[in-house]
């Protein structure tokens, strides 16, 4: 059966919920403590981009699986203002924030797979998933 | 949840007990500042051991930290970063550089109290 967290981020105090129950979740679901830290690191960054960026968002993780393998998958949503030039935006040092700005090809680099959907005006949906290797 | 900050002769030894909040650790920030000035501190270690994760602005506040001390003339060194935070910082591209690390406490005081007779 599915497992599945909806975390609802408003401050940098969910930051620490959202992946203090996503490490617990993929623990849950067999990911070695190391797989569970990338994961956990992944959703301390995109938590942390809904807060500085659109204020408030959610996070929901849950088990996935298809026939030959399992893993996690994480959605990050927000109705955020949208990022104008996504291309610019997965380079690695481009940031809009003054912050260092490694925060989504450093995600990226996290997972098996990386999408990002944005539209100006109306927010930003990042999922990923990470398979069990 | 506030970081302990105990005093050891010319040292300052910060002990994280648990995840630290963006506001946690810019508490620590002002609080590590404000130490090493009233202490006169020549050396701080911040214990990292119990922290579960390592991200951009975690990595980005330690950095400061230590480059604060560093103009206060005093060193800081960051002991206990587990291997797998160690390993998805890596993988998330953020260093610490220019900041010394060392594996536990008990190195990281070796490592000042080296550098303080080196000096005298």
């Amino acid at each position: 059966m599915p497992k599945s967290i909806r975390v609802q981020i408003h401050s940098d105090k969910d930051i620490v919920s959202a992946r203090q129950e996503g490490r617990a979740l993929a623990l849950t679901l067999g990911f070695s403590h190391t797989d569970s830290t990338l994961i956990a690191t992944a959703i301390s960054e995109l938590a942390r981009n809904i807060v500085t960026y659109a204020r408030r968002g959610e996070i929901r993780i849950r088990g996935i699986a298809n026939s030959s393998r399992s893993g996690i998958q994480v959605i990050a949503s927000d109705s955020g203002p949208g990022i104008a030039n996504v291309r610019l935006a997965l380079q690695d040092g481009y940031s809009t924030s003054g912050s260092l700005g490694l925060g989504l090809p450093g995600v990226k680099r996290l997972v098996d797979e990386f999408e990002l959907d944005s539209t100006v005006g109306e927010g930003t949906t990042v999922k990923i998933k990470k398979w069990k290797s | 949840m506030e970081v302990p900050v105990l005093k050891q002769g010319p040292f300052l030894i910060a002990t994280v007990q648990a995840a630290l909040t963006d506001d946690d650790l810019i508490q620590l920030r002002a609080a590590m500042i404000e130490r090493v000035v009233t202490s006169r501190s020549q050396g701080v270690i911040i214990d990292v051991t119990a922290m579960d994760v390592m991200d951009s602005f975690a990595s980005r506040t330690l950095r400061e930290i230590a480059q604060m001390i560093r103009l206060r003339g005093a060193d800081t060194v960051i002991v206990g970063i587990q291997p797998e935070v160690a390993f998805a910082m890596v993988q998330l591209g953020i260093s610490l550089e220019g900041v010394i690390t060392a594996l536990d406490l008990e190195e990281g005081l070796a490592y000042l109290q080296h550098k303080q007779k080196g000096v005298t």
